[in-house]
């Protein structure tokens, strides 16, 4: 990644270093006329937004689920779409649904019709289950454990339902990460990559390869140290110490962490960005073991679908899965949702003290 | 027409149910592209075998250090040779879209036809950091594709330890909520690092994000290294007509139940009106003949919840501005951190406004590229040198909103103590002659 600049011939093309280009002559002349005077909005059916601005202007905006991955064909499409059925301008949302904004309500019913005829399901407002935030996987990435789009896929199949309607407690975000870094971020209920066994080291890569005091430094517990194998300079791994994060094997490719049966998947519930009632908060792992399994995935689906089904039942309205959890407790939220609370769950890195209960508060 | 597909049952069955399929969009390019055609065989492989095949490198354009991510192919037969012979190439181009994620249809058609001459045909809107990933491309077709959407007014983002690309959400674009100008203040502060996006020479990676409101819609507080949240600090804003109508619709069961129960400071009341107090800290509006909702606006923590449940009837005040916060990051290496309240509240109205935001920008870059060890973020160095050393570094005064509760140890010499005091009071005297 940290590539020199590369010294070329003077022929070439300078670049213009124009940085983050004005989002101005991008905007619906609608919002571009009103910026920053929005009074309301409300939601006339799942997937469709309506915005009154303090001028009396109003705006429709509806939105629907994409694959992120697009082919060109598949945004023409949508550029098709945006310029027969809506306003020629169109935005994307940070879980890659895409909107289309138009100037009357009548128009939002037949460009409904046209996305849903196209295959694009039209939802993911409000309190609904949208799209999943994830990464690259194996399509893209040099160190995944596991693809992205694929279990992305396979889980929004189930989901579309929910993705479709308005029905849950509050809204639900979903992320899913292929290695244990989490580039899919904090969410309600998020899929990571979980290592089970220490990297494998190639011995007679490391001394080409590796820049060996980068790696040493690069483990969270310092297992990793400089030896002397085969006659070559490598590393060896304190085994004991190693708790298979994985992080030394971006800087170090030979030390190989991804394992087709030990590199397992671990749910994640109760994130949440957001400062609406409680303040933002981390997501705590509640399962894991559950094997990497292309295509489908479905070992994952059945406990996703399983958390989402109690969460749904259970929670009162406006809860996020975190305040639910706040409600409930831990220990009831493990029996609704039959998942075995193991000793892997209770803390053990830096900080753990904070997250044991220091106080009688135990439901009965 | 392109070569013969290969084989590919997994894939296939990415084919089947409802949700689009990304592996539809590539069987419709590898029609036209053997690129394609051996993409599919490469990824289909890793479904088999559980493994990814890609290894970095190093590719760039001219006259930057990064914005490309390099991947070459590591499916290789005994004798060395790439097993999918047509596609031993994958490069992405990050390119940093206008704030918000506006486009209109000319523009997304002039990217279809730069990448399907020059790449795969496969684009991601957007990747988590917020980049376009104009994905698959050849280390000879990476210039020619970056030239034509560098001409269209589009730039490469960052990679590596540089300042990164950044998001803003739909804010006053189109939302009620939205505190600031998020776009002009992203370009403002992004545009001000493009030496340091372009050519990484900071220990690590730097994120700043920009939500218009405590909603983060862009999960700024656990992504970002500078996390500028819009907030308000003046009183919430009411309608009495929409917060009847809210009241008929919803009546007082959800009113208790979905709103003043849910308040986390509890300073949101319901009262008969006769008994609603007045004051410059009050909000009130009546909600029917008999009933007002009251809110003690010394008492709200900007949590927008009743705000979000009663849209319209309630809005965010009029003395608008952000909260910033440092050190948000992702697991590694030492876990997951929040972003910490370093700036309580900043107007963003003004050029001048904004320049101060840009300043800070400035000085938490300096301080970081300073100060951080290698591979390190800002939330790490913060929580390895001190927050009070950063603060000194960053010339921010302290300030009890920076934390949740004072110290609970005693474990500090404070033999400056009489100083500090002092110096408090001072700034105190100062402040009031000055107002
Ligand atoms: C070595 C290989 C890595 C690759 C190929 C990689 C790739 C990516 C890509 C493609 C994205 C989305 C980028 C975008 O939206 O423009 C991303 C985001 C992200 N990466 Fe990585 N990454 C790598 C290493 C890391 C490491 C070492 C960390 C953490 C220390 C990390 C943390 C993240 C995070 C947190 C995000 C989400 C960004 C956000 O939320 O703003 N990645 N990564
Ligand atoms: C139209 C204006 C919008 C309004 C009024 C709005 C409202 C909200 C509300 C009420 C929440 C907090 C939910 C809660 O915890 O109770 C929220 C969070 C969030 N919204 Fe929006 N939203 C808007 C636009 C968007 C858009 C366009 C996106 C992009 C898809 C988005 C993405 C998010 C995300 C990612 C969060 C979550 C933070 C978290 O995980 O806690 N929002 N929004
Ligand atoms: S989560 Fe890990 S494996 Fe997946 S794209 Fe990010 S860095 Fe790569
Ligand atoms: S996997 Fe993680 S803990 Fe194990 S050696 Fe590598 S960096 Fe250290
Ligand atoms: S962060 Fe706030 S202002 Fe921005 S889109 Fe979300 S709700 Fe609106
Ligand atoms: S915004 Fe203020 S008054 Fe409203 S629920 Fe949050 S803390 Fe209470």
């Amino acid at each position: 990644m940290n590539q020199a600049v590369q010294e070329k011939p003077a022929a070439k093309r300078k670049p213009k270093e124009t940085g983050v280009p004005d989002n101005k002559k991008y905007l619906h002349p609608l919002m571009a006329k009103n910026y920053g005077n929005w009074k309301y909005h409300d939601r006339p059916r799942p997937g469709v937004l309506h915005h009154v601005a303090h001028s009396g202007d109003h705006i429709w905006t509806v939105r629907a689920g994409t694959q992120r991955q697009m082919d060109v064909g598949t945004i023409r499409l949508l550029c098709d779409i945006a310029d027969k059925y809506a306003e020629g301008h169109v935005r994307f949302t940070i879980r890659s649904n895409i909107e289309y904004m138009v100037s009357k309500e009548e128009k939002v019913a037949p460009l409904i019709a046209e996305l849903e005829k196209h295959g694009f399901p039209v939802g993911g407002t409000g309190n609904s289950i949208s799209m999943i935030a994830h990464t690259q996987g194996w399509l893209h990435c040099d160190i995944p454990g596991t693809d992205a789009s694929g279990v992305v896929k396979a889980l929004m199949d189930d989901l579309i339902v929910e993705f479709k309607r308005e029905e849950m407690p509050n809204r639900v975000h979903l992320s899913t990460s292929c290695c244990e870094i989490n580039c899919g971020g904090q969410a309600d209920l998020a899929i990571i990559v979980q290592h089970t066994k220490p990297p494998v080291i190639n011995h007679d890569l490391v001394a080409n390869v590796c820049e060996r005091p980068t790696v040493v430094a690069r483990c969270p517990v310092a297992a990793i140290r400089p030896a002397m194998v085969n006659g070559k300079p490598s590393l060896e791994i304190d085994e004991t110490k190693c708790m298979c994060c994985g992080a030394c094997y971006p800087p170090c490719p030979p030390m190989q962490i991804n394992d087709p049966e030990y590199s397992k998947l671990a749910i994640w519930v109760g994130g949440k960005n957001s400062n609406a009632r409680g303040k933002p908060t981390f997501m705590k792992m509640v399962a894991s073991g559950l094997p990497n399994n292309p295509p489908r995935w479905p070992e994952v689906s059945v406990v996703v679908k399983r958390i989402l089904s109690v969460y749904k039942d259970d929670a009162r309205p406006w809860e996020r899965m975190a305040d639910w959890i706040d409600r409930i407790g831990w220990p009831r939220f493990f029996e609704k949702t039959e998942l075995p609370f193991t000793k892997y769950l209770i803390d053990d890195w830096r900080g753990s003290r904070s997250t044991f209960n220091a106080s009688t508060h135990i439901r009965f | 027409m392109a070569k013969k597909m290969h084989d590919t049952p997994n894939l296939d069955q990415l084919e089947d149910g409802p949700w689009p399929s990304f592996v539809t969009g590539l069987k419709e390019l590898a029609k036209d592209k053997d690129y394609v055609v051996d993409l599919l065989g490469q990824l289909e492989t890793s479904y088999r075998t559980k493994k990814g095949y890609w290894k970095g490198g190093t590719v760039g354009v001219f006259g930057y250090g990064g914005g490309i991510i390099p991947r070459f192919t590591e499916l290789k037969d005994e004798a060395g040779k790439p097993v999918y012979e047509d596609c031993t190439e994958f490069h992405t181009l990050r390119v940093m879209p206008p704030a918000g994620m506006h486009y209109d249809t000319d523009t997304l058609r002039q990217f279809c036809d730069i990448w399907e001459k020059h790449g795969s045909g496969l684009i991601a809107f957007h990747g988590q950091s917020g980049d376009i990933m104009f994905q698959g491309a050849t280390t000879d077709n990476v210039q020619k594709a970056f030239d034509e959407i560098n001409e269209m007014g589009f730039d490469l983002g960052g990679a590596g330890p540089a300042v990164r690309t950044s998001m803003s959400c739909v804010g006053a674009a189109r939302c009620e909520q939205s505190c600031y100008d998020e776009a002009k203040a992203q370009r403002s502060v992004l545009n001000t690092f493009l030496d340091d996006i372009h050519r990484p020479s900071l220990p690590y990676k730097f994120k700043f994000k920009f939500s218009g409101c405590p909603n983060d819609c862009m999960n700024s507080v656990q992504r970002a290294d500078m996390a500028v949240i819009g907030t308000w600090r003046d009183n919430i804003r009411t309608d009495e007509a929409m917060a009847k109508q809210w009241f008929a619709k919803h009546g007082m069961d959800e009113l208790v139940n979905d709103v003043v129960a849910r308040c986390p400071t509890k300073t949101f009341q319901l009262k008969q009106i006769k008994n609603v107090k007045t004051g410059p800290s009050i909000s009130s509006v009546a909600i029917s003949d008999t009933h007002a909702i009251e809110i003690d606006n010394h008492d709200c923590v900007r949590c927008m919840h009743c705000i979000n449940v009663m849209t319209g009837a309630l809005a965010p005040g009029k003395d608008k501005g952000a909260s910033v916060l440092v050190g948000g990051k992702s697991t590694l290496k030492i876990g997951g951190l929040m972003g910490t309240v370093i700036i309580p509240f900043m107007k963003l109205e003004t050029d001048e406004d904004v320049q101060k935001l840009v300043d800070l920008g400035q000085r938490t870059i300096d301080f970081f590229a300073e100060n951080a060890l290698e591979h390190e973020r800002t939330g790490e160095m913060i929580e390895r040198i001190g927050l009070i050393n950063f603060l000194e570094g960053v010339e921010v005064e302290v300030d009890p909103n920076m934390v949740s509760t004072p110290r609970t140890n005693p474990y500090v010499r404070t033999d400056g103590w009489d100083e500090e005091v002092a110096k408090i009071n001072a700034q105190k005297i100062k402040k009031q002659q000055a107002a």
